[in-house]
């Protein structure tokens, strides 16, 4: 199948759309744009790619009739029919083999997992298939899947249903990573994952659905391969990516009240990550904290470190400090729950201590 | 030997009158003995089972006034405990997923009377009535399901975790269809270790597409084991009607070379005869699929409202028309058990058991800071756990 000419919206298309300090700032002051929730602009996102390309399909539990789980796709069965919305029976590793299937001959699923977790049951095909098969068919087959889903800790759901599976894909060859943040990186990367070529996996976070924010009426695609400048300084470099953005972000508050002057990035690309971006704050700053939600063992955070050091040894004046989860199942009480995720009081701790 | 119609019928009309001018319910316990009568009668099943690749059981299961009333009982307490956990969740209480049972009482009250503590059962996220029946008790589901530490598991489980190993209650698990290769697994145990009981294997319409289930009902069947898929088909998976997700809908042929019955779900009576039923097939030829035709009242769990994928008008409908409860209480008034009053009561007291326990589980503390590193491993295992900042040790793997 031919992808059709983008017609839909005739104003400019801005790539590379990296937020900047002042973005926020500069939309207020055009007055410009709409205000909405995550969970609304990831489904702008997937609807306009929807309309640009009659390949782009949804697959998931409840996605069609239902309007999905958290209502990211409410009303598109309606308006694209069911076969292109497809809600289909419990059946995780079956639908998302189907999925790859698909693409492999042109078309462009989309698989949701309902809860990231879920996807486990599917970690065979991910890996397997739809993250090899490009490079064992010697380039002959493309997988342009996006795999998305919520995922990370929320608010007691279980230890089942708060499972971060960044860690599980990262090390898989031929899979692309991203994590949405805003509502403005949100539709960003939607788009963008939807464009790209390769498979790529797009983790949403359970709680931040309902983040507001004011973004661009105009069409713009994020950069997959690109982290974001969330606040620039000098002191250190703070990465961090999804849900642990805000925790970060409100512990900023704190640590510019007593005068440090921390760099704030926002990963984005959990695979592979953004070393240019990364390595000039490090030269910079000197000092790194990486402040994660997935567990300490294996996770996003400690491939991170590997990497800083590989790469930016030599400009270091600190050992890189790592905040992570505990490596415990996710307990179900609220007091347990919270000390096993990083909490805002203990950065500003790691900083003081990285510091001074 | 049951006494005769007539003694009944002149203890009605005194107890009738006593009740109309007391202004206390009567003294006199004129039905205390036939409460707790266990002199064995019949009742027909309405609706009648289906085989497939099977002869059904007969249309008549045997029964006795104790019974009914325990059933009455045992069902108005899980039916009140779902209720009391939604107005729970409502106040927030209780966070997360809470998925409540109200409607498919009869499936577990039903196999509870055919079955022994002997026997294993396993189910999906809809546990807290077949906790209750394996033995639990409601202070340990309230404080679990409120994140206290004296909750069946400890308050790090939830809602969707319960268990009680020394009953054969084997929980209470989150992921779709996960359950069943951890049943036929309880099942091979069985077998292995020679013992004379079988394994109950619960899942919903939804987990009933799952290829794991057949996977392993492949290999139950190849080897003989007592495992007996039960499939609560509630007919709806979440937000999605059974005709969407399944082409053959009729859960008790899916199993294709394995027997299967279909039962009302409903019925509390029917599931205790398709249930022993189906224990003695397991036990003796391998295993067999039920399928308990049920509904459940509310949605899929507390955040979804349960009637964007289905009328207002069928949920009242079948609470009207095939409630467990209700059908228990016409059959004991029918017989002549008990009168109104007396069922009323029962419902007060087992109210107030509710409302006690829940009480009892508010005064309950939250779990230790500690327990956040108990049980990850056995004990002895000594590794050693670092704060997230890895400055100093929080506590030693245990």
């Amino acid at each position: 199948m031919r992808a059709p000419p983008s017609t839909v919206r005739a104003s400019k298309l801005v790539t590379n759309a990296v937020a900047v300090k002042s973005e926020t700032a500069s939309i207020a002051a055009t007055k410009s744009g709409h205000e909405l929730l995550l969970f609304e602009a990831l489904r702008e996102g997937l609807e306009e790619e929807m309309e640009r390309d009659p390949r782009v399909c949804v697959l998931g539990e409840d996605v069609g009739h239902y309007g999905g789980s958290y209502k990211v796709t409410k009303g598109l069965a309606e308006k694209f029919g069911d076969l292109r919305v497809l809600d289909t029976p419990i059946a995780e590793n079956s639908f998302t083999g189907m999925a790859v299937g698909a693409a492999m001959t042109g078309l462009r699923p989309i698989v949701e997992g309902m809860n990231m977790g879920f996807l486990l049951l599917a970690y065979n095909q991910i890996s397997n298939n739809c993250g090899m098969l490009h490079y064992t068919s010697g380039g002959q087959f493309t997988i342009p899947v996006v795999i998305r889903g919520p995922g990370g800790v929320g608010r007691q759901l279980g230890a089942e249903h708060s499972q971060r599976l960044e860690s599980y894909f990262q090390s898989v060859p031929g899979l692309q990573m991203v994590a949405c943040s805003t509502p403005y990186n949100a539709k960003g990367l939607m788009k963008a994952a939807i464009r790209s070529e390769n498979p790529v996996i797009l983790c949403e976070h359970v709680l931040l659905y309902n983040l507001k924010e004011r973004i661009p009426d105009e069409e713009y695609v994020c950069c997959l391969e690109r982290a974001e400048l969330v606040r620039p300084g000098k002191d250190v470099t703070i990465l961090t990516y999804s849900r642990m953005r805000h925790h970060v972000l409100q512990a900023a508050k704190s640590l510019i009240n007593k005068g440090y002057d921390p760099e704030i990035i926002d990963i984005i690309s959990l695979k592979p990550f953004d070393l240019h971006t990364i390595g000039n704050s490090i030269k910079k700053t000197h000092k790194v904290l990486i402040v994660e939600e997935c567990m300490r063992t294996g996770g996003i955070g400690a491939s991170l470190r590997a990497s800083i050091m590989d790469n930016f040894w030599d400009y270091l004046d600190a050992p890189i400090m790592c905040l992570s989860s505990q490596d415990v199942p996710t307990p179900y009480a609220g007091t347990l729950e919270e000390a096993t995720v990083v909490q805002p009081p203990q950065i500003v701790k790691a900083i003081k201590q990285l510091c001074g | 030997m049951a006494p005769s119609i007539s003694t009944f019928r002149r203890a009605i009309c005194t107890r009738v009158n006593a009740s109309r001018f007391l202004a206390s319910p009567s003294p006199f316990r004129n039905f205390s003995s036939s409460t707790e009568d266990s002199t064995p009668f019949t009742v027909d099943i309405a609706v009648p089972f289906k085989g497939h690749k099977i002869e059904p059981p007969p249309q008549v299961v045997e029964t006795s006034a104790k019974e009914l009333m325990t059933f009455f009982k045992d069902m108005s307490r899980m039916r009140r405990m779902e209720i009391a956990s939604d107005q729970l969740y409502k106040s927030k209480l209780i966070r997360g997923f809470c998925h409540l049972y109200d409607g498919q009482e009869a499936v577990c009250i039903g196999m509870e009377a055919a079955l022994t503590r002997e026997d294993n059962i396993i189910t999906a996220y809809r546990d807290h009535c077949t906790y209750l029946g394996r033995g639990g008790t409601l202070p340990e589901v309230f404080s679990e399901l409120m994140g206290r530490k004296d909750g069946c598991t400890l308050g790090k489980g939830g809602s969707m975790h319960f268990y009680k190993k020394e009953n054969g209650f084997y929980g209470g698990h989150g992921i779709v269809g996960a359950q069943i290769p951890l049943g036929v697994g309880l099942a091979f145990a069985q077998k292995y270790e020679k013992m004379k009981a079988a394994t109950f294997l619960l899942y919903g319409d939804g987990a009933a597409n799952q290829g794991q289930l057949f996977e392993a009902l492949n290999m139950a069947a190849l080897w003989d084991l007592p495992a007996v898929y039960v499939c609560e088909n509630n007919h709806y998976g979440m937000g999605t009607a059974e005709w969407r997700a399944a082409k053959c809908p009729e859960y008790y042929k899916r199993g294709d070379y394995v027997p299967g019955l279909k039962v009302d779900g409903m019925d509390a009576l029917a599931v205790k005869q398709a249930v022993r039923f189906a224990k003695e097939h397991a036990l003796s030829k391998g295993p067999i699929m039920l399928e308990m035709d049920t509904y459940r009242y509310h949605g899929h769990s507390m955040s979804d409202p349960g009637s964007t994928y289905r009328t207002r008008d069928e949920i009242s409908g079948v609470r009207q028309e095939r409630d467990p409860i209700e059908r228990i209480r016409k059959l004991i008034l029918f017989k002549e058990i008990a009168t109104v009053s007396d069922l009323k009561n029962i419902e007060k007291e087992v109210k107030k058991e509710v409302e006690d326990a829940v009480a009892k589980a508010k005064e309950s503390s939250p779990p230790d800071a500690s327990e956040l590193f108990s049980n990850v491993y056995v004990k002895g295992y000594g590794s050693q756990v670092f704060g997230c900042d890895r400055k100093h040790s929080t506590a030693t793997l245990s």
